[in-house]
């Protein structure tokens, strides 16, 4: 399969310094400096704004991936306060608020199913198996907001190729934690929990496909998916399925939570289309957060000459 | 307490207070501070206050509250054709043919303007009492179709819009056993003022 690589690693270079320029938040956040909300400048704006809420994150050490984009990466105030993460409410203020508490350690992902040796592997064994990259992947939600994140992980095929599939093995399923009691706000969301999400094997084993642990140099905070998600940059957010328990190789296409809520509205394989609408509203064009006019949305959301291949001969309205 | 319900100072007040939504909006715009997507926070807000007033507006004061629906209509009819079609007319037309809780939106909006434009004395004067009333009852099919309107759009959390509707359907209710059992002999003459039209 052809990845096409950058011949330079134009925007990497450039990210630390966008961490940095945010340090100032990233000490409040974190509450170490919180005297230094006092200070004038964007103090009185933030002092007013949900910004303060604070996440308990640490470093990463990582590499950078020549899989990045060098478009302009969404700062991550954006990221952490504007959330799609059902568990911890449906508004998008909510998870910031809801999942303070979230308790991720200790944490382990059972890996089951259709191979030879199901075992379960700790968060430590996951943070080792291979090393991390930063891959700053264009994200797209089928609500029509867009992204551009900075996360850390590895391709989930690394993770997959440890376990020796059996001839079965065609499609892996993920779920996520699910726990009503710490997640009370998960009741009025409308729709079934625990999580369920799942890919074709060839597209899980994509090397875009991403195991991710992390995000702007840190680990991830809870309203986005701690302590380990997936990350799909050619589909619709929702498949980039949150703080996941479960990795399950099977010979059936599994469910997923979006399709059994709305099957005429949520596919099971959900490519970013511009060409195929969502029934409510047309996918053709996002809104970028932070720009005031909505742009087009690209076909695979921008990562079609890596992926398009995977879907060779499919009528991609039907199976979208 | 009909004297203080219809006193020009109340009146001011309801006045005041249903121009902060507005306000607070125009102060957040200002300040840059509407939240990490502004733009879906003025669509939002505004289409969420348009369907107060459209209920606040069938319970009283419904000349002033019924133009403050429409205010706040227009700009979350703004906010869509702006940001949302970068005014783009023929794309818009064709998410009102196309996609029915578009349509519902836009029929509510449009249904709007001729009460609005209709809310002076001197439109009440020319048009008739009766036929004046009997073009503004439109205002129930306005606010059963904002209801729609929020119920198709929302994802998988309902309970915002059925809770508008709930409130829509008591009112409407209201109306019809008003009307049913205490007769048309208390229903003040709309023709004097307009805004003591109570149907």
């Amino acid at each position: 399969m052809l990845i096409r690589r950058k011949p330079e690693l134009t925007y990497a270079d450039v990210t630390p310094k966008d961490v940095y320029t945010n340090r100032r938040k990233f000490l409040r956040d974190l509450g170490i400096a919180g005297a230094a909300t006092a200070l004038a400048g964007e103090g009185i704006l933030s002092l007013a704004s949900p910004s303060l809420t604070a996440y308990a994150t640490s470093k990463l050490n990582f590499v950078k991936s020549p899989f990045s984009t060098d478009e302009k990466v969404t700062p991550i105030n954006d990221v952490t306060h504007y959330n799609n993460f059902y568990e911890f409410g449906a508004e998008k203020d909510a998870p910031s608020k809801n999942a303070q508490n979230f308790k991720t350690t200790p944490w382990t992902v059972s890996v089951e199913g259709e191979v030879k040796t199901p075992r379960k592997l700790s968060m430590e064994e996951i943070l080792k198996l291979a090393p991390l990259e930063e891959r700053i992947y264009r994200h797209r939600c089928v609500e029509r907001w867009s992204i551009v994140v900075p996360w850390i992980g590895y391709s989930l095929s690394a993770i997959l190729k440890q376990f020796e599939p059996t001839p079965k093995a065609k499609y892996i399923a993920f779920q996520s934690y699910y726990d009503a009691g710490q997640m009370p706000h998960s009741k009025y969301t409308g729709i079934d929990y625990p999580y369920v999400e799942g890919l074709r094997m060839d597209e899980a084993m994509h090397p875009l496909a991403l195991l991710c642990v992390g995000m702007y140099g840190e680990t991830l905070p809870n309203q986005d998916g701690a302590p380990v998600r997936i990350v799909v940059p050619w589909k619709y957010g929702y498949k980039s399925i949150k703080s996941i328990v479960k990795i399950k190789f099977q010979e059936k296409e599994p469910p997923t939570t979006w399709n059994n809520a709305a099957p005429n509205e949520y596919g099971f394989y959900s490519n970013v289309n511009p060409a195929v609408e969502h029934p409510r509203w047309s996918q053709a064009t996002e809104h970028r957060l932070g720009e005031l006019f909505s742009r087009k949305t690209l076909a695979f959301n921008g990562y079609g000459d890596q992926v398009a291949s995977l879907y060779s001969g499919m009528d991609l309205k039907k199976f979208h | 307490m009909r004297k203080l319900l219809t006193s020009k100072w109340t009146k001011g007040a309801v006045f005041l207070v249903s121009s902060i939504p507005f306000l607070l909006l125009s102060w957040g715009l200002l300040r840059g501070d509407l939240g990490i997507n502004p733009v879906e926070t003025l669509q939002h807000t505004t289409g969420d206050w348009t369907l107060r007033f459209l209920i606040f507006t069938l319970i009283r004061y419904r000349r002033m509250l019924g133009l403050f629906a429409f205010f706040y209509v227009v700009l979350h009819f703004l906010t869509y054709l702006g940001p949302d079609q970068s005014f783009n007319f023929s794309g818009m037309w064709d998410d009102v043919a196309k996609r029915k809780f578009v349509t519902v939106g836009f029929a509510a909006f449009v249904l709007l303007i001729p009460l609005a434009a209709t809310s002076t004395a001197g439109m009440i004067r020319r048009l008739g009492g009766k036929r004046w009333q009997a073009l503004h009852r439109l205002i129930y099919i306005c606010a059963i179709l904002g209801v729609i309107h929020y119920y198709w759009l929302v994802k998988s959390d309902v309970r915002k819009p059925v809770f508008y509707g709930a409130l829509v359907g008591i009112l409407l209710l209201w109306r019809v056993w008003d009307s049913y059992f205490r007769g048309k002999g208390t229903a003040p003459a709309p023709v004097k003022t307009g805004v003591s039209a109570t149907i």
